[in-house]
Protein backbone atom coordinates (compact mmCIF):
# COMPACT_ATOMS: atom_id res chain seq x y z
CA UNK A 1 0.00 0.00 0.00
CA UNK A 2 1.32 3.25 -0.94
CA UNK A 3 0.11 7.06 -0.55
CA UNK A 4 1.39 9.74 -2.58
CA UNK A 5 0.39 13.05 -2.69
CA UNK A 6 1.99 15.42 -5.72
CA UNK A 7 1.45 19.37 -5.41
CA UNK A 8 -0.41 19.41 -2.66
CA UNK A 9 -2.05 23.11 -1.89
CA UNK A 10 -3.82 24.60 1.13
CA UNK A 11 -5.87 27.62 0.91
CA UNK A 12 -7.50 28.38 4.46
CA UNK A 13 -10.16 31.71 4.36
CA UNK A 14 -7.65 33.51 2.05
CA UNK A 15 -4.75 32.60 2.83
CA UNK A 16 -2.44 30.18 1.43
CA UNK A 17 -1.15 27.60 4.19
CA UNK A 18 0.99 25.48 2.00
CA UNK A 19 1.82 24.99 -1.81
CA UNK A 20 3.22 22.36 -3.53
CA UNK A 21 4.15 19.49 -0.73
CA UNK A 22 5.06 16.28 -2.36
CA UNK A 23 5.37 12.93 -0.24
CA UNK A 24 5.19 9.47 -1.06
CA UNK A 25 4.60 7.25 1.79
CA UNK A 26 4.41 2.69 1.55
CA UNK A 27 3.79 0.04 4.17
CA UNK A 28 5.68 -0.18 7.04
CA UNK A 29 6.92 3.26 6.50
CA UNK A 30 6.15 6.47 8.98
CA UNK A 31 6.93 10.14 7.74
CA UNK A 32 7.20 13.05 10.75
CA UNK A 33 5.82 16.06 9.39
CA UNK A 34 7.77 19.15 11.05
CA UNK A 35 7.30 22.88 11.36
CA UNK A 36 6.63 26.04 13.63
CA UNK A 37 3.36 26.50 14.53
CA UNK A 38 1.12 27.72 11.89
CA UNK A 39 2.72 26.01 9.23
CA UNK A 40 0.20 23.44 8.28
CA UNK A 41 1.17 20.63 9.62
CA UNK A 42 -2.80 19.95 11.05
CA UNK A 43 -3.98 21.28 7.63
CA UNK A 44 -2.26 19.03 5.47
CA UNK A 45 -2.92 15.90 8.30
CA UNK A 46 -6.65 17.19 7.99
CA UNK A 47 -6.34 16.90 4.19
CA UNK A 48 -5.52 13.46 4.14
CA UNK A 49 -8.04 12.47 6.68
CA UNK A 50 -10.95 14.04 3.97
CA UNK A 51 -12.13 16.72 6.27
CA UNK A 52 -10.36 19.38 4.34
CA UNK A 53 -10.43 19.94 1.50
CA UNK A 54 -6.93 20.95 -0.58
CA UNK A 55 -7.33 23.89 -3.54
CA UNK A 56 -4.51 22.13 -5.83
CA UNK A 57 -2.69 19.02 -6.37
CA UNK A 58 -3.35 15.43 -5.82
CA UNK A 59 -3.48 12.54 -3.41
CA UNK A 60 -3.17 8.94 -4.55
CA UNK A 61 -3.30 5.45 -2.96
CA UNK A 62 -2.32 2.12 -4.58
CA UNK A 63 -2.95 -1.03 -3.31
CA UNK A 64 -5.22 -1.41 0.06
CA UNK A 65 -8.58 -1.64 -0.53
CA UNK A 66 -10.26 -0.33 -3.76
CA UNK A 67 -13.64 -0.06 -2.81
CA UNK A 68 -12.67 2.12 0.24
CA UNK A 69 -11.07 5.85 -0.34
CA UNK A 70 -8.22 7.03 1.96
CA UNK A 71 -10.59 8.43 4.69
CA UNK A 72 -12.10 5.20 4.94
CA UNK A 73 -9.42 3.45 5.77
CA UNK A 74 -7.35 5.79 7.93
CA UNK A 75 -7.81 6.54 11.51
CA UNK A 76 -7.24 10.54 12.67
CA UNK A 77 -5.92 11.09 16.26
CA UNK A 78 -6.47 15.18 16.29
CA UNK A 79 -6.45 18.16 19.08
CA UNK A 80 -10.03 16.74 19.89
CA UNK A 81 -10.47 13.27 21.76
CA UNK A 82 -13.81 13.37 20.01
CA UNK A 83 -15.41 11.50 23.43
CA UNK A 84 -18.60 12.38 25.28
CA UNK A 85 -18.28 13.14 29.01
CA UNK A 86 -21.67 11.58 29.80
CA UNK A 87 -20.34 8.12 28.14
CA UNK A 88 -18.25 6.02 30.07
CA UNK A 89 -14.90 4.71 28.93
CA UNK A 90 -15.79 1.26 27.45
CA UNK A 91 -19.11 2.62 25.91
CA UNK A 92 -16.94 5.50 24.13
CA UNK A 93 -14.49 3.32 22.50
CA UNK A 94 -17.31 0.32 22.09
CA UNK A 95 -19.37 3.74 20.08
CA UNK A 96 -16.26 3.99 17.96
CA UNK A 97 -15.22 0.30 17.66
CA UNK A 98 -18.52 -0.32 16.10
CA UNK A 99 -19.09 2.70 14.19
CA UNK A 100 -15.76 2.96 12.43
CA UNK A 101 -15.29 -0.56 11.98
CA UNK A 102 -16.39 -4.39 12.02
CA UNK A 103 -17.33 -4.03 15.83
CA UNK A 104 -16.11 -4.51 19.06
CA UNK A 105 -14.42 -7.67 19.02
CA UNK A 106 -10.78 -6.52 21.30
CA UNK A 107 -12.17 -3.77 23.67
CA UNK A 108 -10.67 -4.93 26.89
CA UNK A 109 -7.54 -5.76 25.12
CA UNK A 110 -7.41 -2.04 23.48
CA UNK A 111 -8.15 -0.99 27.08
CA UNK A 112 -5.56 -3.28 28.69
CA UNK A 113 -3.17 -1.08 25.76
CA UNK A 114 -3.62 2.19 27.08
CA UNK A 115 -3.47 1.42 31.03
CA UNK A 116 -7.51 2.54 31.08
CA UNK A 117 -8.43 -1.20 31.89
CA UNK A 118 -9.10 -0.86 35.56
CA UNK A 119 -11.34 2.78 34.93
CA UNK A 120 -13.93 1.54 32.37
CA UNK A 121 -16.99 2.29 34.40
CA UNK A 122 -16.01 5.97 34.82
CA UNK A 123 -17.64 8.67 32.85
CA UNK A 124 -15.02 9.97 30.66
CA UNK A 125 -16.30 13.60 31.91
CA UNK A 126 -13.73 12.63 34.89
CA UNK A 127 -11.03 12.36 32.76
CA UNK A 128 -7.91 13.84 32.77
CA UNK A 129 -6.27 15.12 29.55
CA UNK A 130 -3.88 12.42 29.18
CA UNK A 131 -5.90 10.01 30.39
CA UNK A 132 -8.55 11.50 27.26
CA UNK A 133 -5.63 11.16 24.85
CA UNK A 134 -5.12 7.13 25.83
CA UNK A 135 -8.89 6.34 25.32
CA UNK A 136 -8.25 8.15 21.75
CA UNK A 137 -5.43 6.16 21.50
CA UNK A 138 -7.55 3.02 22.50
CA UNK A 139 -9.18 3.62 19.37
CA UNK A 140 -6.68 2.93 16.84
CA UNK A 141 -5.70 -0.58 18.74
CA UNK A 142 -9.70 -1.34 18.96
CA UNK A 143 -9.86 -1.14 15.00
CA UNK A 144 -7.13 -2.28 12.21
CA UNK A 145 -6.67 0.55 10.15
CA UNK A 146 -3.81 1.00 7.92
CA UNK A 147 -3.06 4.59 8.03
CA UNK A 148 -2.35 6.01 11.16
CA UNK A 149 -2.69 9.85 11.13
CA UNK A 150 -1.55 11.35 14.09
CA UNK A 151 -1.61 15.05 15.33
CA UNK A 152 0.37 15.70 17.95
CA UNK A 153 -0.32 12.12 19.53
CA UNK A 154 1.99 12.55 22.75
CA UNK A 155 0.38 15.88 23.74
CA UNK A 156 -0.17 14.94 27.26
CA UNK A 157 1.26 11.86 27.98
CA UNK A 158 3.36 10.82 30.61
CA UNK A 159 6.53 9.24 30.13
CA UNK A 160 5.48 5.75 30.37
CA UNK A 161 2.43 6.72 27.81
CA UNK A 162 4.60 8.13 25.47
CA UNK A 163 6.89 4.76 25.89
CA UNK A 164 4.11 2.95 25.12
CA UNK A 165 2.65 4.47 22.31
CA UNK A 166 5.98 4.36 20.55
CA UNK A 167 5.63 0.56 20.97
CA UNK A 168 2.44 0.83 19.25
CA UNK A 169 3.48 2.97 16.43
CA UNK A 170 6.36 0.29 15.61
CA UNK A 171 3.88 -2.66 16.20
CA UNK A 172 1.54 -0.70 13.62
CA UNK A 173 4.67 -0.03 11.22
CA UNK A 174 5.71 -3.75 11.54
CA UNK A 175 2.14 -4.93 10.69
CA UNK A 176 2.20 -3.07 7.34
CA UNK A 177 0.68 0.48 8.45
CA UNK A 178 1.45 3.52 7.47
CA UNK A 179 1.85 6.79 10.06
CA UNK A 180 1.95 10.77 8.89
CA UNK A 181 2.14 12.29 12.37
CA UNK A 182 2.65 15.85 13.01
CA UNK A 183 4.98 16.78 15.72
CA UNK A 184 7.42 18.96 17.64
CA UNK A 185 9.01 16.60 19.21
CA UNK A 186 11.35 13.55 18.09
CA UNK A 187 9.06 10.57 17.00
CA UNK A 188 11.00 7.91 18.43
CA UNK A 189 11.10 5.73 15.53
CA UNK A 190 14.33 5.23 14.01
CA UNK A 191 13.29 5.47 10.16
CA UNK A 192 10.72 8.15 9.76
CA UNK A 193 10.91 10.52 6.64
CA UNK A 194 10.64 13.69 7.69
CA UNK A 195 8.97 16.90 5.70
CA UNK A 196 9.23 20.29 6.74
CA UNK A 197 6.55 22.68 6.04
CA UNK A 198 7.95 26.57 6.49
CA UNK A 199 6.05 28.91 8.05
CA UNK A 200 4.11 30.93 5.05
CA UNK B 1 -25.67 -0.58 9.32
CA UNK B 2 -23.81 -1.68 12.08
CA UNK B 3 -22.24 1.31 12.55
CA UNK B 4 -25.79 3.17 11.81
CA UNK B 5 -26.75 1.52 14.62
CA UNK B 6 -24.40 2.54 16.39
CA UNK B 7 -25.00 6.06 16.20
CA UNK B 8 -28.60 5.89 16.93
CA UNK B 9 -28.09 3.95 20.35
CA UNK B 10 -24.95 6.31 20.86
CA UNK B 11 -27.70 9.46 20.15
CA UNK B 12 -30.38 7.87 22.28
CA UNK B 13 -28.44 6.88 24.93
CA UNK B 14 -26.93 10.95 25.18
CA UNK B 15 -30.22 12.48 24.92
CA UNK B 16 -31.57 10.30 27.43
CA UNK B 17 -28.34 10.94 30.01
CA UNK B 18 -27.86 13.64 32.13
CA UNK B 19 -27.37 16.87 30.35
CA UNK B 20 -29.18 15.37 27.26
CA UNK B 21 -32.28 16.97 25.59
CA UNK B 22 -35.03 14.45 25.53
CA UNK B 23 -37.03 15.51 28.76
CA UNK B 24 -36.09 19.35 28.20
CA UNK B 25 -38.31 19.10 24.95
CA UNK B 26 -41.54 17.61 26.67
CA UNK B 27 -40.72 19.97 29.94
CA UNK B 28 -40.80 22.50 27.39
CA UNK B 29 -43.26 21.56 25.63
CA UNK B 30 -45.49 21.44 29.21
CA UNK B 31 -44.66 25.30 30.32
CA UNK B 32 -45.75 26.60 27.10
CA UNK B 33 -48.97 24.88 26.79
CA UNK B 34 -49.81 25.76 30.21
CA UNK B 35 -49.02 29.48 29.83
CA UNK B 36 -51.87 29.86 27.12
CA UNK B 37 -54.56 29.25 30.02
CA UNK B 38 -52.98 32.19 31.97
CA UNK B 39 -52.45 34.24 28.75
CA UNK B 40 -56.42 33.89 26.76
CA UNK B 41 -58.17 33.93 30.06
CA UNK B 42 -60.32 30.79 31.01
CA UNK B 43 -62.65 30.82 28.28
CA UNK B 44 -63.01 26.88 27.74
CA UNK B 45 -65.06 27.53 24.51
CA UNK B 46 -62.01 29.31 23.20
CA UNK B 47 -59.49 27.14 24.44
CA UNK B 48 -60.85 24.25 22.57
CA UNK B 49 -61.01 26.04 19.57
CA UNK B 50 -57.44 27.30 19.33
CA UNK B 51 -56.15 23.93 21.30
CA UNK B 52 -54.98 21.99 18.27
CA UNK B 53 -53.12 25.41 16.89
CA UNK B 54 -51.60 26.11 20.64
CA UNK B 55 -50.21 22.26 20.28
CA UNK B 56 -49.04 22.24 17.37
CA UNK B 57 -46.80 25.67 18.08
CA UNK B 58 -45.68 23.95 21.04
CA UNK B 59 -44.30 21.03 19.78
CA UNK B 60 -42.47 22.94 16.97
CA UNK B 61 -41.28 25.06 19.39
CA UNK B 62 -40.00 22.18 21.25
CA UNK B 63 -38.74 20.05 18.84
CA UNK B 64 -36.45 22.78 17.35
CA UNK B 65 -35.15 23.32 20.83
CA UNK B 66 -32.89 20.57 20.94
CA UNK B 67 -31.58 20.89 17.08
CA UNK B 68 -29.09 23.60 17.18
CA UNK B 69 -26.58 20.96 19.13
CA UNK B 70 -27.26 18.41 17.17
CA UNK B 71 -24.47 18.22 14.60
CA UNK B 72 -22.50 21.33 16.47
CA UNK B 73 -21.81 19.47 20.01
CA UNK B 74 -20.42 16.69 17.12
CA UNK B 75 -18.61 19.39 15.46
CA UNK B 76 -16.72 20.83 18.91
CA UNK B 77 -15.58 17.82 20.28
CA UNK B 78 -13.98 16.17 17.13
CA UNK B 79 -16.85 13.75 17.05
CA UNK B 80 -18.15 15.12 13.44
CA UNK B 81 -14.60 14.48 11.88
CA UNK B 82 -14.68 10.92 12.69
CA UNK B 83 -18.26 10.26 11.67
CA UNK B 84 -17.28 11.80 7.86
CA UNK B 85 -14.06 9.44 8.39
CA UNK B 86 -16.28 6.24 8.85
CA UNK B 87 -17.62 3.73 6.34
CA UNK B 88 -21.50 4.13 5.87
CA UNK B 89 -22.56 7.28 3.64
CA UNK B 90 -23.42 11.00 5.38
CA UNK B 91 -26.46 11.00 4.43
CA UNK B 92 -27.64 7.89 6.44
CA UNK B 93 -25.56 8.90 9.40
CA UNK B 94 -27.62 11.73 9.44
CA UNK B 95 -30.20 10.06 9.03
CA UNK B 96 -29.97 7.93 11.63
CA UNK B 97 -29.15 11.10 13.65
CA UNK B 98 -32.73 12.29 12.75
CA UNK B 99 -34.03 9.14 13.63
CA UNK B 100 -32.41 9.25 17.33
CA UNK B 101 -33.64 13.13 17.85
CA UNK B 102 -37.03 12.46 16.72
CA UNK B 103 -37.25 9.32 18.87
CA UNK B 104 -36.19 11.47 22.00
CA UNK B 105 -37.86 13.86 21.22
CA UNK B 106 -40.67 14.27 18.89
CA UNK B 107 -41.99 10.60 20.17
CA UNK B 108 -42.17 12.48 23.95
CA UNK B 109 -44.25 15.34 22.35
CA UNK B 110 -46.77 13.18 20.45
CA UNK B 111 -47.42 10.95 23.81
CA UNK B 112 -47.04 13.76 25.56
CA UNK B 113 -50.06 16.24 23.60
CA UNK B 114 -53.23 13.79 24.40
CA UNK B 115 -52.69 14.97 28.32
CA UNK B 116 -51.76 18.43 27.27
CA UNK B 117 -55.22 18.99 25.43
CA UNK B 118 -56.93 18.13 28.70
CA UNK B 119 -55.41 21.03 29.82
CA UNK B 120 -56.84 22.97 26.66
CA UNK B 121 -60.48 21.83 27.15
CA UNK B 122 -60.15 19.33 23.85
CA UNK B 123 -62.71 16.90 23.65
CA UNK B 124 -61.30 12.81 22.82
CA UNK B 125 -61.62 13.17 19.00
CA UNK B 126 -59.69 16.65 19.16
CA UNK B 127 -56.87 14.92 20.85
CA UNK B 128 -57.10 12.12 18.73
CA UNK B 129 -56.63 14.63 16.05
CA UNK B 130 -53.61 16.28 17.24
CA UNK B 131 -52.11 13.38 18.20
CA UNK B 132 -52.43 12.06 15.06
CA UNK B 133 -51.24 15.10 13.29
CA UNK B 134 -48.64 15.31 15.37
CA UNK B 135 -47.54 11.44 15.40
CA UNK B 136 -47.43 11.74 10.91
CA UNK B 137 -45.88 16.09 10.94
CA UNK B 138 -42.84 15.83 13.87
CA UNK B 139 -41.08 13.19 11.48
CA UNK B 140 -41.31 16.41 9.19
CA UNK B 141 -39.99 19.08 11.60
CA UNK B 142 -36.98 16.84 12.44
CA UNK B 143 -35.66 17.18 9.16
CA UNK B 144 -36.55 19.78 8.33
CA UNK B 145 -34.34 21.37 11.20
CA UNK B 146 -31.78 18.88 10.37
CA UNK B 147 -30.81 21.52 7.55
CA UNK B 148 -30.59 24.49 9.55
CA UNK B 149 -28.19 22.52 12.36
CA UNK B 150 -25.95 21.46 9.73
CA UNK B 151 -26.00 25.00 8.63
CA UNK B 152 -25.33 26.05 11.55
CA UNK B 153 -22.18 23.97 11.78
CA UNK B 154 -20.67 25.35 8.42
CA UNK B 155 -21.89 29.03 9.65
CA UNK B 156 -19.78 28.36 12.72
CA UNK B 157 -22.68 30.31 14.31
CA UNK B 158 -25.27 28.56 17.20
CA UNK B 159 -27.91 29.12 18.97
CA UNK B 160 -31.35 31.58 17.52
CA UNK B 161 -29.43 31.23 14.01
CA UNK B 162 -31.17 27.51 13.76
CA UNK B 163 -35.20 28.43 14.66
CA UNK B 164 -34.81 32.21 12.85
CA UNK B 165 -33.53 29.60 9.76
CA UNK B 166 -35.69 26.76 10.29
CA UNK B 167 -39.13 28.06 11.05
CA UNK B 168 -40.34 29.59 8.15
CA UNK B 169 -39.30 26.53 5.84
CA UNK B 170 -42.04 24.62 9.05
CA UNK B 171 -44.78 26.99 8.00
CA UNK B 172 -46.70 24.11 5.56
CA UNK B 173 -46.31 21.23 8.13
CA UNK B 174 -47.78 23.75 10.55
CA UNK B 175 -51.07 24.88 8.07
CA UNK B 176 -51.41 21.15 7.61
CA UNK B 177 -51.43 19.82 10.72
CA UNK B 178 -53.14 22.27 12.31
CA UNK B 179 -55.49 21.99 8.86
CA UNK B 180 -56.29 18.39 9.83
CA UNK B 181 -56.51 18.94 13.41
CA UNK B 182 -59.63 21.30 12.84
CA UNK B 183 -61.09 19.36 9.96
CA UNK B 184 -61.66 16.44 12.34
CA UNK B 185 -63.45 18.40 14.64
CA UNK B 186 -65.62 20.96 12.34
CA UNK B 187 -64.68 20.54 8.70
CA UNK B 188 -65.97 21.51 6.12
CA UNK B 189 -62.94 19.96 4.20
CA UNK B 190 -62.57 15.73 4.98
CA UNK B 191 -59.49 14.80 7.63
CA UNK B 192 -58.17 12.77 4.42
CA UNK B 193 -57.20 15.86 2.59
CA UNK B 194 -55.23 17.90 4.60
CA UNK B 195 -53.89 15.37 6.65
CA UNK B 196 -52.47 13.42 3.05
CA UNK B 197 -50.77 17.17 2.26
CA UNK B 198 -49.26 16.45 5.82
CA UNK B 199 -47.71 13.01 5.24
CA UNK B 200 -46.52 14.21 1.81
CA UNK B 201 -44.74 17.04 3.21
CA UNK B 202 -43.11 14.85 5.76
CA UNK B 203 -42.16 12.30 3.00
CA UNK B 204 -40.77 14.35 1.20
CA UNK B 205 -38.46 16.11 4.22
CA UNK B 206 -37.26 12.64 5.37
CA UNK B 207 -35.86 12.30 1.34
CA UNK B 208 -34.37 16.11 1.19
CA UNK B 209 -33.46 16.31 4.89
CA UNK B 210 -30.43 14.39 5.11
CA UNK B 211 -29.07 15.18 1.76
CA UNK B 212 -29.28 18.89 1.99
CA UNK B 213 -27.83 18.27 5.95
CA UNK B 214 -24.99 15.92 4.66
CA UNK B 215 -24.01 18.30 1.78
CA UNK B 216 -24.05 21.36 4.63
CA UNK B 217 -21.90 19.89 6.88
CA UNK B 218 -19.28 18.66 3.96
CA UNK B 219 -18.77 22.33 3.39
CA UNK B 220 -18.60 23.03 6.75
CA UNK B 221 -16.10 21.10 8.48
CA UNK B 222 -13.13 21.94 8.21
Amino acid sequence: MRISASNLGCLRGSREIFRNINFSLSSGQALAVLGPNGAGKSSLLRIVAGVLRTTSGRLSLEGGDPELTIPEQAHYLGHLDALKPSLSVAENLAFWARYLGPGPGVLADALEAVGLAPIRDLPAGYLSAGQRRRLSIARLVAVRRPIWLLDEAASALDQAAQARLIELMRGHLAGGGLILAATHAPLGLDQAQELRLEAA
Amino acid sequence: MSALVALLRRDMRLAVRIGGGALMGVLFFLIVVAMVPFALGPDLALLARTGPAILWLGALLASLLALDRLFAADHEDGSLDLILMGRAPLELAVGAKALAHWLTTGLPLVVAAPLLGLFLNLGPAAIGAVALTLLAGTPALTCIGLIGAALAVALRRGGLLVPVLVLPLTIPVLIFGVAASNAALAGPVPFGTPFTVLVALTLASMVLGPFAAAAALRHGVE
